[in-house]
C-alpha cells in the first residue's frame, strides 16, 4: 500500500523536523536549531509554490516576488516602528509596527493584490511564456527594490530586534523554530484542506487537461488565478519569517535565484505531494550545511541530483520513496 | 422547425484556402438523434468544434436552446446544456474514474469555488457521479485512475461525463471510436435509448449503427452538407452513393 507507506514517510519527515532542533536544544548547538528553522520557512514557501506548481501544473519562475514582500513587510513596517517614523501621516497616520501578526497581515494583503494583478495577466499564457513573464514581473519587482533608496536599496534593510509574537520570546531560537514549524503545520493541513476540495479537483483537472475542463463548463483561468494567489499569500507569509530569522532584508530575496530555489524545493522534494517543499528545503540546507563546508561548488552535485530527479524520479524525494500515487 | 433545440444557418469556417465549414445548414429537433457522416476531412469535428464553442464561426449563426450563442464560449456552452464528448478520449488521466465525473457535476452545482469539504465525502457529487457510472456500465472501475482503464472504458466514462452534465443535447464525435463490436452494439443500444432524455448530433463511421439509430442523416462533404434525410432516403440518394458510400450501399 504506496499510501501507508507515504503517510509513514511523511511522519518521520514531520517528527524529524520537531526533534532535531530539540535535540540541538539539549546539546546546546542553537545552529542547528536555526537551520532547521530555515528548513521549515523554505518548505513553508516551497508549500505555497506547490499549489501552484505541483497541483495546477503552473511553472511559476517568480514566487521571490512574493517571497520578498513578505520580507519588506516585515523589514519595513520594523523600520518605521524602530525609528518611530511614521509611513504616513496625513490624511490618516500610519504607523510601524514590530508586531508579527500584523506584519503577517499585511504581507498577506499585499502579496494577494501583486499576485492578483500578475496573475491576471499571466495566466493567460501558458508554458513557456508563463515561466518567463512570471520571472518578468519579479524581476521587474526586484529592480524596483534595489532602487527604491527609502528602504536601504541594494544593501537591503536590518531589522535590529526580532519582531514579537504574543506570548513568545522570539529571540530565543528554540521558540522562534516553534512558532515557524507551526505556521508551516498550518499552511501545509490548510493546503491538504485545498486539494481535497471542489476547488482542489478543479484546478488538478485544469492541469491535466483544460480542454475536458472546458468541456465540463469550469473555466480554468479563475480557478487558477485563485489558486495562483493563495499560493503567493502562504509564499509570503514564509518570507515575512524569513527575514525575522535574518533579522534583515535585502533584495536578493526578490531575486530569480530565490526563485530558482523555491522551485528546488518542490522539485527535490517532490512535485505535488504535500511533504515534499519539506522534504526538498530539507535536503537542500543539508546539503549545503555539509557540502558547501567543504567545497565551495557545493551545488554542482546539487545540479546533478536535480537532473537526476527531474529525468528519473519525477516524483522527487517523496516520491522514490513512497512509490507512485494511485490516484490523486 | 422553429422548436429545434439546436440549429445552424450557414455557418462557415475556413482555414486559410480550406474551406472547412461551407454554409452549413442543419437542426437537431427534441426526440431525435440526427447523424453527421461523411468521409474523412469532411469537416465533421471541425462543425462539432464550432458548435461547442471551441472554434469561432466565420460567418453564419447557431441557436442552442431559444438563443443565439454565437459569442458564447465553449465554458458557456457546457452550462448552457451542450454536452459532447471527444472523438480520442479526453479525460482527467491521475483521476479517478469516479472524480472524473465528479468534476462535471460539479460543474452542474455550480459551486466550484468551495474550499474546505472534502469532495470524495460530497455526497450530493459522489451519488449522482456513481449513478453515471452505473449507466455506462463502470461503476465496477469507479475507483481506478481513468489512465488504467481500458480504451473502451474509457469512451463510456466520455459518455459518463456527459450524460453527468444533464445536458439540453449531446454532442457525440464518433463515440464508437475504437470500439470493438461487441461495445459498439452495447452502445448503440444505450444511445437508442438515449434520445429520449436528450436529443443526440451523432457524428459516427460505424454505418451500423448510423443506420441503427439515426431519425435523420445529413452527409457533409467537403464541408457542404450534400443531403438531409431520413435512413431511406439517403440510402438511396445518388450524390451521396457517388461521395461517400460507394459500394457499401
Amino acid at each position: 500500500m504506496t499510501m501507508n507507506r507515504e503517510f509513514l514517510i511523511n511522519s518521520i519527515l514531520a517528527i524529524a523536523l520537531v526533534a532535531v532542533p530539540l535535540i540541538a536544544l539539549g546539546m546546546d548547538e542553537p545552529f542547528i536549531i536555526t537551520l532547521a528553522t530555515k528548513v521549515a520557512i523554505f518548505a513553508m514557501a516551497g508549500v505555497g509554490l506547490n499549489l501552484v506548481l505541483g497541483y495546477g501544473g503552473l511553472v511559476s519562475f517568480g514566487h521571490a516576488a512574493f517571497f520578498g514582500i513578505g520580507g519588506y513587510a516585515a523589514g519595513i513596517l520594523a523600520s518605521h516602528a524602530l525609528n518611530y517614523e511614521p509611513i504616513m501621516e496625513s490624511p490618516f497616520l500610519i504607523e510601524g509596527t514590530t508586531q508579527m501578526i500584523v506584519i503577517w497581515i499585511v504581507a498577506l494583503i499585499f502579496s494577494a493584490l501583486v499576485a492578483l494583478v500578475i496573475g491576471v495577466i499571466t495566466l493567460r499564457t501558458s508554458g513557456v511564456y508563463f515561466i518567463m513573464i512570471t520571472l518578468a514581473f519579479a524581476q521587474m519587482i526586484y529592480y524596483f527594490a534595489i532602487s527604491w533608496p527609502a528602504y536601504g536599496g541594494e544593501d537591503g534593510l536590518s531589522i535590529y530586534v526580532r519582531n514579537g509574537f504574543p506570548g513568545i520570546n522570539t529571540l530565543d531560537p528554540i521558540s522562534f523554530f516553534a512558532l515557524c514549524a507551526a505556521m508551516l503545520a498550518i499552511a501545509m493541513v490548510f493546503s491538504a484542506v485545498l486539494i481535497r476540495s471542489r476547488f482542489g479537483l478543479a484546478l488538478q483537472g485544469a492541469r491535466q487537461n483544460p480542454q475536458r475542463m472546458t468541456a465540463v463548463g469550469i473555466a480554468p483561468f479563475r480557478i487558477r488565478l485563485v489558486a495562483f494567489v493563495i499560493s503567493a499569500m502562504i509564499t509570503a507569509l514564509a518570507g515575512a519569517l524569513y527575514a525575522d530569522l535574518n533579522r534583515f532584508v535585502s533584495p536578493t530575496m526578490l531575486s530569480w535565484h530565490m526563485s530558482g530555489e523555491i522551485m528546488v524545493f518542490v522539485i527535490l522534494g517532490g512535485v505535488g505531494r504535500l511533504f515534499g517543499p519539506l522534504a526538498g528545503a530539507a535536503l537542500y540546507i543539508i546539503l549545503e550545511h555539509l557540502l558547501g563546508g567543504v567545497w565551495e561548488f557545493w551545488q554542482l552535485p546539487l545540479g546533478v541530483l536535480l537532473l537526476l530527479v527531474v529525468l528519473f524520479a519525477r516524483g522527487g524525494l517523496v516520491g522514490v520513496l513512497a512509490g507512485e500515487r494511485k490516484h490523486v | 422547425m422553429s422548436d429545434a433545440i439546436l440549429s445552424l444557418s450557414d455557418v462557415t469556417k475556413q482555414f486559410g484556402s480550406l474551406l472547412a465549414s461551407d454554409s452549413v445548414t442543419l437542426d437537431l429537433q427534441p426526440g431525435e438523434i440526427h447523424a453527421l457522416i461523411g468521409p474523412n476531412g469532411a469537416g465533421k469535428s471541425t462543425l462539432i468544434k464550432q458548435i461547442a464553442g471551441e472554434i469561432k464561426s466565420d460567418r453564419g449563426d447557431i441557436h442552442f436552446d431559444g438563443q443565439n450563442i454565437n459569442e458564447f464560449d465553449a465554458v458557456t456552452r457546457s452550462r448552457m446544456g451542450l454536452a459532447r464528448t471527444f472523438q480520442v478520449s479526453s479525460l482527467m488521466p491521475e483521476f479517478s474514474v469516479l472524480q472524473n465525473v465528479m468534476l462535471a457535476r460539479q460543474s452542474v452545482s455550480g459551486k466550484v469555488f468551495r474550499f474546505f469539504k472534502p469532495v470524495l465525502g460530497d455526497k450530493s457529487l459522489v451519488d449522482p457521479a456513481m449513478a453515471q457510472l452505473e449507466r455506462v456500465g463502470l461503476a465496477d472501475r469507479a475507483q481506478m485512475r481513468a489512465a488504467d482503464i481500458s480504451h473502451g472504458e474509457r469512451r463510456q466514462l466520455e459518455m459518463a461525463v456527459a450524460l453527468a452534465l444533464e445536458p439540453k443535447a449531446f454532442l457525440l464525435d464518433e463515440p464508437m471510436a475504437g470500439m470493438g463490436p461487441e461495445g459498439s452494439k452495447r452502445l448503440t443500444g444505450f444511445l437508442d435509448g438515449l434520445r429520449a432524455q436528450a436529443p443526440i448530433l451523432l457524428v459516427e463511421h460505424d454505418m451500423d449503427a448510423v443506420f441503427a439509430l439515426a431519425d435523420r442523416i445529413s452527409v457533409l462533404v467537403y464541408g457542404r452538407i450534400i443531403a438531409t434525410g431520413t435512413v431511406d432516403e439517403i440510402r438511396g440518394n445518388d450524390d451521396v452513393k457517388r461521395a461517400y458510400l460507394g459500394e457499401d450501399a
